[in-house]
Order: C-alpha cells, then structure tokens, then sequence
C-alpha cells in the first residue's frame, strides 16, 4: 500500500482505532449494560466510517434503526431484568484460549486472502453523480421492491411474535 | 451557493476541505465556539424568559429583584449551582452515572450546529463565512438531526437506571419509553415537507419555500404551514413530548415522580440535564420554524421594498424604552448599564437604516430569530396554561392518533404531488 | 483516499472479534449482541465494496440486513426475557434441560 498519511486516512484509523476499541471492551467488561454502551461506541464510529465513504443514508438509517432503536431495547431488556454482573465459570475459562487461536486464525485468514487480491479492488473513482438517498430509493422500489415487501412482512410477524412472546401468563 | 458538506462520492472530500486549509479549520472552531456561547447564553435567558411570563400567566411578577427586571436571576442561578454540594449517592454505576448527563448534553448540543442561520455569507479578511457550521451542511440535514434526538433516549434511561433507586428507574424507563413512541410521529410527520421538497437539506427546504419565478410575490402564502397543516400539528405535539415538556411532562414533573429520572442528580450533574431539555427546546423551534414556517424568508412579499425596515422600526423603540427604564431604577446597573444597552440597540437600528448592505445582511436572522423565539413563546406559554396529561393517556395519543395521523398525512401528500405531476402533464 | 482493503480488514478483525464474544462470553444477551457486532462488520464490507464498485446494490443490501436484524433482535430478546423468567438466570450454561 503506497499511500501517504493523507487526512481521510488518518480519521479512517481514528475511527477504526474506536471500532477496535468498543469490540474489545464488549468482550471484557464484566457486566452486560458496560458492553452494550462498547457496542454502541462501535456502531456509531461505524456509521463515521460509512459518512467518510460517502453512504451518508446508511450511515444515517445505521444511527438511527441499530443506535437509536435496536441497542435501546438491549438497553431496556437488560435493566428490566436486572442482569448482574457476569460470573466466571470454569467451561469459560476453559473455551478461552483456543476460542482465541480459533479467532485469531479466523481473521488473518479472510485478510490475507482480501489483502492478496490487492490489486483488484482498489477504490474506484467517485459516483460524485447521483445522490446517496436518490439512487437508493430507486433501487429499493424498482430493482428490489419484492425484497422490500417481504421485510415488511418479516417486521410484522417480528412484532407479532415479540408482543406474543413477552405477555405474562393469564394464570 | 451553499458548500455541499458531505458530497455523494465520498465524505474524504469534506475531510480534505476541512484541513487543507489552516483558515477553514480555525474558521469553523471559531465559529463552533461562537455558538456555543451564543447558545448557552440564550439558554440561561431562556429559563428568565419561562419564569416570567409563567409568573405573568399566574398574575404575579416573576423573578424582578436580583438585577433590573430579574435579568440577574440567571447569574444567580449558576452561581448557585457552582457552589451547591454535588453528592454521588451510594452504589451507583459510577461510569454510567457521570456518563449519562455529559451524554444528554453532548448530543442536544450537537444538534444546534446542523441548523443554518442565514443564506449568505459574511465576506470578511476574504472568507466567505456561511451562518451555520458550514462543512455539516449536509445532504442529510434532517436525517441527522433526527439521528441525534434517536441517541437522546440513553442519557435519559440510563441516568435512571444509574441512580439504583427506585423512583428514578421507574421515571427513567417511563421517560424513555414516552420519547420513543413520539419518535416514530415525530419523523413521519416531517415526510410530508420532505416530499414537497424533495430533499433532505435544509437549506432546500427553506429554499423550496422562496418565492417562485412564476409567483415572485410569494411571502407567507408559500410557506409549508399551509399544505402541511396536519403535519405541523403531529410535529410541534411529538415534538413537545420528545423534549419532556408540558403537558408530557408527567416522567420528571416534582409532584409525580419525584423529579423522576434526575433525582439523585444535583446541582452541576441536574444542570446538564437542564439545559440539555432547554437546548433541544430551541433546536425543535429552530426546526419547526425551518420546515414549516419558511425559515429566514420574510412573510411579507420580497416587494414591499418598507418592510426592510422592520428590524429597524423594532429595534428603535425598544432602545429607546429601554434608556428610559433605566432611569428609574437606582442601583448602578440600573442607572448606568441600562441606558447603555439602550443606546447600543438605538444605535444598531439606526444604522440599519444608514447602511443598506447591513439591513439586506440582517434580514434573514432577523426573521429567523423572531419566528424561534414566537416558538418559544408557545413553548413556555403551553407550560402555563395546560394541565399534564397522565401516562397511559399519553402513550394512547402517540401511538394511536399521533402515529396514524402522521401516516395519513404522508399518505395524503403523495397521493396529492402524484396527481398535481399527472395534471400538470397533461 | 482510503484503499478499499483496509475496510475489509477492519471488518474481519471485527467479525473475529464478534465470534470471540460469542464463544468466550457467558450472559445471553451478551452473545447476543455479538451477533449484533458480526452483522455489523459484514455491514462494513458491503458498504466498502458498494463504494468500490462504484454501485448502490451493497448499500441497499445493508438496508435490508439492518431491518432483518432488527426483527431479529426484537424477537431474540423476547425469548431471552422468557428464558429468564423460566429459569431465573442469564447464565447460558445453566439453561441446559436437553442435556444427556
């Protein structure tokens, strides 16, 4: 990679860097609420990466629907059951370090494999053309509006089951 | 011709933008730190502002002793608050505890620097300074903001749940729960103005509501309010209950809840909160005037040419009343601060007349500042007059008048832009 | 500009991170919100292709598997509010009635 430390670099790894940081701190903070604030520290410095790439609609709908919406129930379900803190039990200890070989051996895998195949997929030039929100709206409700109508009906029937699922028993 | 912030190739461009120059990065923490000032004042002012005119509302006379027409009183205030005991109660989450606060205040500040002032800029040391922090001009304006107010939720529920007590939880969780609900109204009442303009920019939308070429005269007969009169009724309610106010104020009003979610909270923590709720105040007004009530466009016709005067025609008398004021009074600030202020505020009418280009500069904000603070004025006189509304009879109206309202508003605005397009082909 | 690679890699290293999460950590809504962080690396990778390529597929792609997470989400957590108050305990290990 023959690049100089240009400014969209540098706020590129700014933004990793707290991705990085918001994973590893959901895996060792030892009580749930902590590691659903870390995810929401990773969602929204997913949603800056996605600005400086440009998806500013994605980024915005990722704030909005991921931050705004789903963390907010983790959110509500945690404090509603009052989960404590966790408890180190000895299978965890145990999974520990092959989970980590396991993981590690994961990751370095499918990078090397992408960092490989360099060459073909650098960035390409900008489609300075059409705005963000414009095109994606065409292409849900030309190209993919079966799609569409089918997620519509998955979030209902998501509904229905939740409000089913969380009903006290008429007992 | 407004900067394009964040382009659809590539946010790199507003990074590259921001820091290839020296002048544009000092330029705009210049002007954040501005408005920061700007807005934290108007806020301390704001709360004078409320205890007034409620105090007026309920036939008494407000804060009127601590400085001439209790102006002081904010002093005093955060005075008060710098010197107040700030305790941390047992038990509690420290981390989230400190967090929520500083949360709820970070994002209702965010909020303000999406929202532009004025369409032109001041040319000064040959920059071109656009009124709004210009490199957020984004495509996305709307959307942002509303990505903002969805964040808002945690410093709420979290400074409940921080607190390990049980007043506060249950105000937290019911807090939250209400600002969630008014959320979905709140964003689909706007679909309808973003139809109309067919964008999210708000520059475009104040812009879409100018006078046409085709309707030069337009003034006030071109503004959102008209069309989207439904519309504006779902979005100042949801927007009222988002900010906690009243009459949706039952999670944090004393006489409920205990002052709710932010009980434990005292002095410097407490005031956070509170200007964080005051601060998302103004960014609601600054929004509803935006979308629905033309921003900075005059109401007037762009050709009655006297109308330009305004400013001026205002700001004189007060001046003048206002030197003659302090006169009565017989303290030094009374006395001698007061006619000085007056005299500046003649002096700034006056050369509103002198100088045309200033006049034709301070048309925009003018009216924009009048028309925030006119909501404001219906914010504060809301909590004067009307009762709270209890909590399930608040949650029926968001979800189901406000939420179906706002969907039939939607609806009814493409079925009508579909058949003005179909009829205009013809 | 940012060469497309170091995204890709940025998300694999998240996704690693995710499936760590979900064999190390015992709390049930603990793992499930690595699979909120796996969803989420492989949003960043449809994004960084789609601006690659030039073309909007990957980002409407990151639409839909948004709102399939979200239902997704709404229905996990109503099973896992069931499973605490069945068993009264979060603790994965402790749900285990199948077990020979």
């Amino acid at each position: 990679m023959g690049c100089e430390m240009t400014e969209p670099l540098l706020v590129f790894f700014v933004l990793a860097a707290l991705a990085v940081i918001g994973a590893v701190s959901l895996i060792l903070q030892k009580h749930p609420i902590h590691s659903a604030l870390s995810l929401i520290v990773v969602m929204v410095a997913l949603a800056g990466l996605y600005l400086l790439m440009g998806a500013e609609f994605v980024a915005a709908v990722q704030i909005i629907v991921y931050g705004g919406a789903i963390m907010v129930l983790f959110v509500f379900v945690i404090m509603l059951l009052n989960a404590g803190a966790e408890e180190r039990t000895s299978l965890s200890k145990m999974a520990g370090p092959p989970g980590l070989l396991l993981v590690a051996a994961l990751a370095a895998f499918v990078a090397a494999t992408i960092a490989r195949s360099g060459a073909s997929v650098q960035a390409a030039a900008e489609t300075g053309a059409l705005s963000s929100t414009r095109g994606i709206s065409e292409m849900i409700f030309k190209d993919f509006v079966y799609p569409f109508e089918l997620t519509s009906f998955l979030v209902l029937v998501a509904i229905l089951g939740a409000t089913v699922l969380a009903q006290r028993e008429k007992s | 011709m407004h900067h394009d912030g964040i382009l659809a190739g590539g946010g790199h461009l507003t990074v590259h933008f921001l820091f290839a120059t020296r002048d544009e990065l000092f330029i705009t923490i210049a002007k954040i730190a501005i408005l920061l000032f700007i807005v934290l004042t108007v806020n301390a002012y704001l709360t004078w502002f409320e205890r007034k005119v409620v105090a007026h509302i309920q036939s008494r006379w407000g804060p009127h002793r601590v400085g001439p027409h209790g102006l002081l009183q904010p002093l005093a205030d955060g005075v008060k608050f710098f010197f107040k005991e700030d305790p941390t109660p047992a038990g509690v989450d420290k981390f989230v505890y400190f967090l929520a606060p500083l949360l709820a205040l970070a994002l209702a500040l965010t909020s303000i620097a999406i929202i532009p002032f004025g369409p032109e800029p001041l040319h000064l040391f040959g920059h071109d300074i656009y009124l709004g922090i210009a490199p957020l001009d984004l495509n996305i304006g709307i959307l942002a903001l509303f990505a903002i107010t969805a964040l808002g939720v945690y410093g709420v529920a979290l400074a409940g749940w921080a607190s390990n007590s049980k007043y506060p939880l249950l105000g937290g969780l019911r807090s939250s729960a209400q600002m969630i609900s008014y959320e979905l109204a709140l964003t689909l009442s706007v679909v309808g103005v973003l139809l109309m303009a067919g964008t999210f920019n708000l520059r475009d939308i104040i812009n879409a509501q100018a006078p046409l070429a085709g309707h030069p005269d337009r003034g006030i007969i071109g503004w959102n309010i008209w069309p989207q009169i439904l519309g504006f009724f779902c979005f100042f309610t949801a927007a009222v209950a988002e900010t906690n106010r009243v009459p949706f104020d039952l999670p944090e009003a004393e006489q409920e809840l205990v002052a709710g979610f932010n009980t434990e909270y005292a002095s410097f923590k407490f005031a956070m909160f509170f200007i964080a709720e005051y601060t998302s105040m103004i960014t609601i007004s600054c929004l509803a005037t935006i979308m629905f009530f033309g921003g900075w466009l005059s109401p007037f016709p762009v050709s009655w040419t006297l109308t330009h005067y305004l400013p001026s025609v205002i700001l004189i008398p007060f001046g003048l009343w206002v030197v003659l004021d302090g006169f009565r009074y017989e303290t030094v600030l009374g006395r001698v601060v007061l006619p000085a202020v007056g005299t500046v505020v003649t002096a700034l009418g006056l050369g509103f007349i002198v100088f045309p280009h200033a006049n034709a500069f301070i048309q925009a904000p003018f009216w924009f500042l009048s028309k925030v603070l006119l909501f404001l004025f219906v914010y504060v006189w809301m909590r004067g007059t009307l009762p709270r509304f209890r909590y399930d009879q608040l949650m029926a109206l968001g979800w189901k008048l406000l939420l179906p309202l706002s969907i039939v508003n939607v609806a009814l605005t493409s079925f009508l832009i579909l058949a003005k397009m179909q009829w205009g082909a013809k | 500009m940012v060469p497309t690679n170091y995204y890709v890699i940025l998300s694999a290293i998240l996704f690693g991170l995710g499936v760590f999460a979900f064999i190390f950590k015992r709390n049930v809504i603990t793992i499930f919100m690595s699979i909120e962080l796996m969803l989420n690396a492989v949003n960043l990778a449809f994004v960084a292709f789609s601006q690659a390529l030039g073309k909007l597929d990957g980002q409407v792609f990151v639409l839909f598997v948004i709102v399939v997470a979200a239902a997704e989400a709404a229905v996990g957590l109503g099973i896992i509010i069931l499973i605490a108050r069945n068993r009264q305990t979060l603790n994965v290990e402790r749900v285990d009635l199948l077990k020979l």
